[in-house]
């Protein structure tokens, strides 16, 4: 099978543990840089610059290439109001797009019934990893979520295919929500029902894939494979879901090494991602979001950063009208946030960009509110 | 034996332990409930009956160098008389978080596992100075980082917002961001004698070390407050705070008797169970803060001997649990490590929870992933009749005459597997299935597999992922 479906599709890449963006996304020609960066400042020469400014971290060289060639916007300054330093609470903020109260509903939950109204169509959305991150999860909505594509099923060790149909189809039944009563039935009979059904289909796509670009043997990586292997599958699947593992970012202590390694396993596999996807013809079908909970304190602590607010975001693909978005937000001690980068942008632009430019559903009735939108989708 | 206390009894170790076969819970109900619960609360006064010599001699990597390996502990709980201490160990391994792919020490985690069987049922203010001085968490949230003068907020702040108080509590802040500074402020000199990780100093666990020099010993104001404040003037009033004995009644009533909201949430999400919740808080004061005096109020409450199933379990209890009910790895042989991988791809990694916040637990354990993996994963080993476990549930059924109808043999499963219930139209279908290939002869050839077919069917159901 080929891929049939042309409809957008968004790949989310999750970086949990708050990036410093100070240090991802670098204002190297500031002095006040090296001033708040004593121990952790990049050498302005290792910088890969954009402009006489800003420039990208040493490691992710190969989302530096693809910025040059005009497929990745920077979105500066990235945040929103009343910034929290929890990551779990800033996590679930941008997970549920809801700053002010506390949100239990995803915005990509939300937008799948939009996307598959009759819900005909139980991959819509695939999370890999462990666990279902909350910006997939919506009362009634279903998402696949899977922690090794080739292995998954249910009741695989149940012999013989006659008694294996057989329990399946029992399965199948005990799982009716009509069956059982308990606080979380119907969440668990959709779960399971859904499970039952994209476990059939989601088997054949490792089979199905042949390519010749090698992902990194880590997690982050093999996910990022799974996620080309499903959209060139064909399965209909409009958003596809992964990310580092979780807390990963979150360096307090001796950054440097640990920063250089994220970033450079993270371009490394976007950079194969979408030489996998051109390899097949298929680069122009899918937008990525990469975006992590907050910013880190513009002063480092000797050897890390502590939880700031203001980020960096970076949407990339074919797609994508490369360049700079929102301000670099100003180092002057004065113009700081409690000693953290001041945010100029709610990231619900860059979501209701993504989701009335790209995905085609209104970000209103997502987002609860109209938000300006960026130029950064073609 | 009346069922429904050997039912109770089910309930309790479940909570209060990894579960148990039925033979043991039939022992249990002939001795009673609150000798149980009274057991089962004092664990020094029984023996582990663990044979960690036996053990360590076998598996030769749980010498006494890395005693912290996650099979170590897997071990312990799947083994261990004491059921409530491990309980309790994972219970705090799960609130009062470090990760070891962070800290990369086992000596280290293990001193904190030991740490916590040691002060887990005791004062909460003094597991609070424990944890505070315990080399892994200094270490894990960079408190050995905090100098007098320039402070590193990760553990005051934690220590503040996941540890002891929670952001928040009926609506209110329960502290402010000049608290979490202060309270930094006043934990600064706790620091390491020695590096954590084991490389490449080698594989001994570290020390904590205070640093008078490097304290600030300035004055500080502190949730209202003001004083020359240390780190352990700071837990004695954290410990008297209505927050606390607010978050520790929740974290214990979501461990023990039902699914609460996650933490995040309990700012503005009030406790499902209020009065419960207000029991739980009047013991921790009235007790000085005992954690073995609010677990006795709580196992006695009508709250949890009604709260059947009313948890989801989670992929360490299910493990453990399943090991226990099959009676398998009571003595040491190959192949053991491969039960800490299932814990972590059903989304509960020991030693390595997903942030300092630990687990999202009730509903959160099951995906569409989770839920198929921790279906496979029980459904092989009570799909295996080679187990002692499996095998003595067939000879248990097998003493009920010549032949047993489906249905019965449906509810006895049920029954031996922990007075499990099912809604009927379920309970029709797996009668249904059991009673298809005829009539049922317990001395049949084929008897010991068509009762762990069954098995496997219970075990799939939604009824059995909850606790």
């Amino acid at each position: 099978m080929t891929a049939t479906k042309k409809d957008p599709v968004l790949v989310v890449l999750q970086m949990s543990g708050a990036y410093d963006a100070l240090n991802t996304f670098i204002p190297y020609s500031d002095p006040h840089y090296e001033d708040y960066r004593e121990h952790l400042k990049v050498a302005p020469e290792h910088v890969l610059a954009v402009n006489d400014q800003v420039g990208f971290h040493p490691a992710m060289g190969s989302i530096k290439e693809m910025y040059d060639q005009g497929k990745v916007a920077v979105i500066q300054g990235i945040g929103y109001p009343n910034p929290i330093r929890s990551h779990f609470r800033s996590m679930d903020i941008w997970h549920t797009a809801e700053p002010a109260k506390m949100g239990t509903e995803g915005w990509l939950g939300k937008t799948i019934p939009h996307l598959d109204p009759r819900q005909e169509n139980v991959l819509t959305a695939v999370n890999f990893g462990r666990g279902l991150p909350r910006a997939l999860a919506a009362p009634g909505v279903s998402v696949a979520s899977v922690g090794n594509l080739e292995t998954y099923g249910v009741l695989t060790g149940i012999d013989g295919p006659d008694q294996r149909a057989e329990a399946l189809d029992i399965f199948a039944r005990m799982y009716s929500p009509m069956v059982g009563s308990g606080p979380i039935n119907d969440y668990l009979s959709q779960t399971g029902l859904d499970a039952l059904k994209g476990a059939d289909i989601l088997r054949t796509a490792p089979e199905q894939y042949s390519s010749s670009i090698e992902y990194n043997g880590d997690y982050f990586s093999q996910w990022v494979k799974n996620v080309a292997q499903v959209h060139l599958a064909g399965f209909g699947s409009r958003i596809l879901y992964t990310g580092y593992n979780p807390g990963a970012f979150d360096t307090h202590a001796n950054q440097p090494a640990a920063f250089h390694r994220l970033w450079s396993d993270v371009s490394n596999a976007v950079s194969d991602f979408y030489s996998d996807l051109k390899e097949h013809g298929c680069g122009e079908e899918v937008v990525t979001l990469i975006f992590t909970e907050f910013g880190r304190r513009v002063k480092e602590n000797g050897s890390g950063t502590d939880h700031g607010s203001g980020s960096v975001a970076f949407v990339i693909g074919d797609n994508i009208n490369g360049g700079l978005y929102g301000e670099y937000p100003s180092l002057e001690p004065d113009q700081l946030d409690e000693g953290d980068l001041q945010w100029n942008n709610d990231f619900r632009s860059t979501y209701a960009t993504i989701l009335d430019r790209w995905i085609g559903v209104d970000s209103r009735e997502i987002l609860g509110g109209a938000y300006e939108h960026f130029d950064f989708i073609k | 034996m009346a069922d429904h206390d050997v039912a109770l009894i089910a309930h309790l170790m479940r909570r209060a332990g990894f579960g148990a076969q039925y033979q043991e819970l039939e022992a249990l109900a002939e001795q009673g409930y609150d000798a149980t619960v009274a057991a089962l609360l004092h664990p020094e006064s029984q023996p582990s009956g663990l044979d960690l010599d036996l053990a360590e001699r076998y598996f030769i990597e749980w010498s006494h160098f890395v005693r912290g390996v996650p099979e170590y502990w897997a071990w312990r709980m799947i083994n261990s008389k004491r059921q409530l201490e491990e309980k309790m160990v994972l219970f705090w391994h799960g609130v009062l978080c470090t990760a070891d792919s962070k800290t990369q020490s086992y000596p280290t985690s293990y001193a904190e596992l030991e740490m916590f069987r040691k002060f887990g049922m005791g004062s909460f203010r003094e597991l609070l100075l424990q944890i505070s001085r315990d080399p892994a968490m200094v270490f894990y949230l960079d408190n050995c980082l905090s100098h007098k003068g320039a402070i590193n907020e990760n553990y005051g702040r934690e220590l503040l917002e996941l540890f002891s108080m929670g952001v928040g509590m009926d609506g209110q802040f329960n502290y402010t961001e000049d608290d979490v500074k202060e309270c930094s402020r006043a934990f600064t000199g706790w620091t390491l004698a020695n590096n954590v990780p084991g490389q490449p100093y080698g594989r001994y666990a570290a020390q904590f070390a205070y640093n008078p020099a490097d304290h600030d010993d300035g004055v500080k104001t502190f949730l209202g407050e003001t004083g020359n404040f240390n780190g352990d003037d700071i837990i004695d009033i954290i410990a008297r705070q209505p927050a606390t004995a607010r978050f520790i009644s929740r974290h214990l009533y979501s461990y023990f008797v039902a699914d609460e909201a996650q933490v995040p949430a309990w700012m503005d999400t009030p406790p499902r169970d209020p009065d419960t919740i207000r029991m739980l808080e009047e013991e921790y004061f009235r007790s000085g803060y005992d954690i073995r005096a609010i677990l006795r109020v709580l196992f006695h409450s009508d709250a949890f001997k009604n709260a059947r199933f009313a948890r989801v379990k989670g992929p360490v209890e299910t493990v453990m649990g399943t090991m226990r009910l099959i009676g398998d790895w009571t003595e040491p042989k190959p192949g053991f490590e491969f039960i800490f991988d299932e814990m972590k791809y059903m989304g509960q990694e020991l030693f390595n929870p997903p942030s300092v916040e630990g687990w999202h637990t009730g509903k959160e354990w099951i995906d569409g992933g989770t839920l198929v993996h921790r279906i496979n994963f029980t459904a092989d080993f009570v799909g295996d009749t080679n187990y002692p476990g499996v095998r003595s549930i067939v000879n248990r059924l097998s003493e009920t005459g010549p032949v047993i109808e489906p249905a019965q043999m449906v509810d006895g499963c049920l029954r031996l597997l922990g007075h499990y219930e099912l809604p009927e139209p379920t309970r029709a279908m797996l009668a249904e299935q059991a009673g298809k290939d005829g009539a049922l002869r317990t001395d049949a050839d084929e008897f010991p597999d068509r009762v762990s077919k069954t098995l496997q069917m219970i075990v799939a159901t939604k009824e059995y992922l909850y606790a």
